[in-house]
């Protein structure tokens, strides 16, 4: 069934589908719709669930973890200083194995406080044991959301993982979507069942204890390992969702890079636009390509390498500075993808704080990329919506 | 890859690594005596994770799980709903955590659950520092008491934990002490019966923190007591009632020359010691039996 949704509604519905069992939400911008909607369909008992209205995001996860151990499909949602906030519930998630699917509506974090969209908060969360799914539009908002339930939960698996959706340009915007039918989901999602680590008073264990450092490593291990499968079973259930919803989703997709001369990396709603661009360049004869990355983690560096190899001229686009790096995340994993292969791969910061990545921008971009495959210029404007005298922006702080 | 062996008494194994005469550790086998065996416990990372072992090796034949610190009501929440939408409602989630875990870092995580009405049993053992990590001060600490992060004694008297409670106006609250076994069992089962959030607060005599003799931790349970420094009281159903008043208060003398925390402390710094567990006591009775 079509319905008309925003990106929070998407997520919300996709909750709903997935039958989450414990919800346990605090409001942030621009998250707060998700906690809302999901409240009131508790409330209305159009969802059968147990509503925790928590006092902080540090709760939020505490109690999702709680609940899942105890045998519920537990959800919650947030966004920058939340996510932050739970950073270390973040990291206690992964290591107990707890599968929460956790819609994060992407957001600066403060300071400077900016309510708007970028994918600092999400990238500082990275290397710590969850999965991360970026999406494009509402639609993927939905898709993923439900796939990423049966990847999280699958016995292999075991992990967290977060649906990334970009703060306002999705989760306030409204798409045509197709609703799946509830029935279809639940032949798709199986039941939530716990077969390693729980909480049971009929069945004791405990759960999250010391580990020495005889076991330690081999504990992390296993999460790597998982990580590692990963590939495997979210090639086979996004194939089950193609069979069940008709829908396609990817690991990463390519937009035109068969013959292109340079190729763009991006994540996020801005692949829209970047596809907008390519259209137009290729309209006028230039040879330029798109890489989407759907899936961050875990990073799916063959993918690339396969995508890629060949090509000479490369840029990656992060929406997120990388204060006192040599690159930005999504450019320092492309480039230890393709290493080996002889690609001069470009760094771009850009659409910081909710600066929109316009198409002027992106345009700017191909023409310095293609400019750098001719041999015409070596340089690129790697943070690439960046105003003229920076410096002088505050000035009034500047100089007190 | 967590072994649990059931061939000892009670629900806490023998032989666990707590300190000699640690009143944490009495205090958790009245917990689970009380409690038995349908239960699901939190226990945050401080003294009582001991318990918990270390890898494969664990001394709580229950269903449980480490927290973080400042997480024990707020995991236990999340138990709860979960056990609630699987219409589970004879298992017993209980939260057990010191001082440091209750009234610093864990109190927004404890005042979010009493506030919701969550139906948790939430037990504060509290020996007065983070003694876990080396008898550092927390807002538990008593007056002048030494700690290694305040050598030279607390400067501030101690957190209100239960009056804490009683501003939520919490279903089920209570003050407890090892000294009182009865009393203390009565409580905990008070607290499991209750149909909502419930709070004891115990106090705890640490030989290591107190630098008190582990043969003493009884002894200094009941002096705090007959001090005036601890007060035995309940919160039910908005009725407070004082379970024991001393008829006359010991001189804090008896408490605190038992204990290494308080050795540094001048006659006139005793003096004043004294005036402020008195007043204190007194403005304490007043305001409970108001």
């Amino acid at each position: 069934m079509y319905k008309m949704l925003d990106g929070n509604t998407a997520a919300v519905e996709a909750m709903k589908l997935a039958r989450v069992d414990v919800i346990a939400a605090y409001p942030i911008t621009p998250q707060s719709t998700i906690s809302e909607k999901l409240s009131e369909i508790v409330a209305s008992g159009e969802m059968k669930a147990k509503y925790i209205r928590v006092e902080s995001e540090h709760t939020a996860m505490s109690a999702c973890i709680g609940a899942s151990l105890t045998g519920s499909r537990a959800g919650t949602a947030t966004s920058s200083n939340g996510l932050a906030l739970m950073n270390e519930m973040i990291v206690a998630a992964a290591g107990i194995r707890a599968p929460i699917v956790m819609p994060v509506v992407n957001r600066a974090i403060a300071t400077p406080w900016s309510l708007w969209c970028e994918h600092m908060d999400t990238m500082s969360q990275r290397d710590l044991g969850w999965m991360q799914f970026f999406t494009q539009n509402c639609q993927d908002v939905l898709d993923y959301t439900i796939a990423a339930y049966k990847i999280a939960e699958n016995k292999d698996i075991m992990t967290p993982a977060m649906v990334c959706l970009d703060g306002f340009f999705l989760s306030h915007s409204m798409q045509k979507i197709n609703v799946p039918a509830q029935e279809d989901v639940d032949k798709f999602l199986p039941q939530y069942e716990l077969t390693n680590s729980y909480l049971n008073p009929q069945d004791p264990m405990f759960v999250s204890n010391v580990v020495g450092m005889n076991d330690y490593t081999e504990v992390k291990y296993q999460q790597k390992v998982a990580m590692d499968n990963a590939f495997d079973v979210i090639e086979n259930v996004f194939g089950e969702f193609y069979a069940k919803f008709g829908r396609k989703l990817n690991i990463i997709e390519e937009y035109k890079t068969e013959d292109a001369d340079v190729v763009l990396v991006c994540m996020g709603s801005m692949t829209g636009t970047v596809k907008y661009v390519v259209d137009k360049m290729r309209a006028k004869g230039k040879k330029v390509g798109m890489v989407k990355l759907v899936v961050f983690r875990p990073f799916p560096y063959k993918y690339i390498y396969e995508a890629l190899k060949d090509k000479k001229v490369i840029g990656v686009f992060d929406r997120n500075s990388c204060l006192g790096g040599q690159y930005p995340p999504v450019c320092t994993e492309v480039i230890a993808a393709l290493k080996g292969t002889d690609a001069d791969i470009r760094d771009y910061v850009g659409g910081l704080g909710g600066r929109d990545v316009n198409p002027s921008n992106i345009e700017k971009i191909f023409n310095e990329l293609l400019d750098i495959h001719s041999g015409k210029s070596y340089k690129h404007t790697n943070w690439i919506d960046l105003k003229e005298n920076p410096m002088d922006s505050r000035e009034v702080f500047k100089y007190v | 890859m967590y072994e649990i062996i059931k061939d000892s008494k009670g629900t806490l194994n023998h032989g666990i690594s707590a300190c000699a005469g640690c009143g944490m550790e009495l205090l958790a086998r009245c917990v689970f005596d009380v409690l038995g065996e349908d239960i699901i416990i939190v226990i945050p990372p401080g003294c009582a994770a001991l318990l918990t072992g270390m890898g494969a090796e664990c001394g709580i034949k229950a269903a449980g799980m480490m927290c973080n610190l400042e997480n024990t009501a707020s995991t236990c929440s999340g138990i709860r709903a979960s056990l609630d939408s699987q219409g589970n409602d004879h298992t017993t989630v209980v939260g057990f955590a010191g001082d440091g875990g209750t009234l610093d870092i864990g109190l927004q995580s404890l005042s979010g659950m009493i506030e919701r009405g969550d139906k948790v049993l939430y037990i504060c053992y509290d020996n007065e520092a983070y003694m876990n990590t080396g008898i550092q001060s927390s807002s538990a600490t008593p007056f002048l008491a030494s700690t290694t992060t305040q050598p030279a004694g607390k400067p501030t008297v101690k957190k209100d934990l239960v009056g804490i409670a009683m501003a939520h106006d919490i279903p089920y609250a209570a003050t407890a002490s090892l000294h009182n076994i009865a009393d203390l069992k009565k409580k905990i089962q008070k607290a499991k019966d209750t149909d909502g959030p419930s709070l004891i607060h115990v106090l705890i005599p640490c030989p290591t923190g107190w630098r008190s003799d582990p043969a003493d931790t009884i002894t200094l349970a009941r002096a705090a007591v007959n001090t005036g420094v601890w007060v035995l009281y309940e919160y039910e159903n908005g009725e407070v009632t004082v379970n024991y008043k001393p008829k006359e208060l010991k001189p804090i003398e008896e408490y605190i020359s038992l204990q290494g925390r308080f050795k540094k402390v001048t006659e006139e710094e005793k003096a004043q010691m004294q005036k402020i567990v008195k007043q204190s006591y007194e403005r304490k009775i007043a305001k409970l039996e108001k």
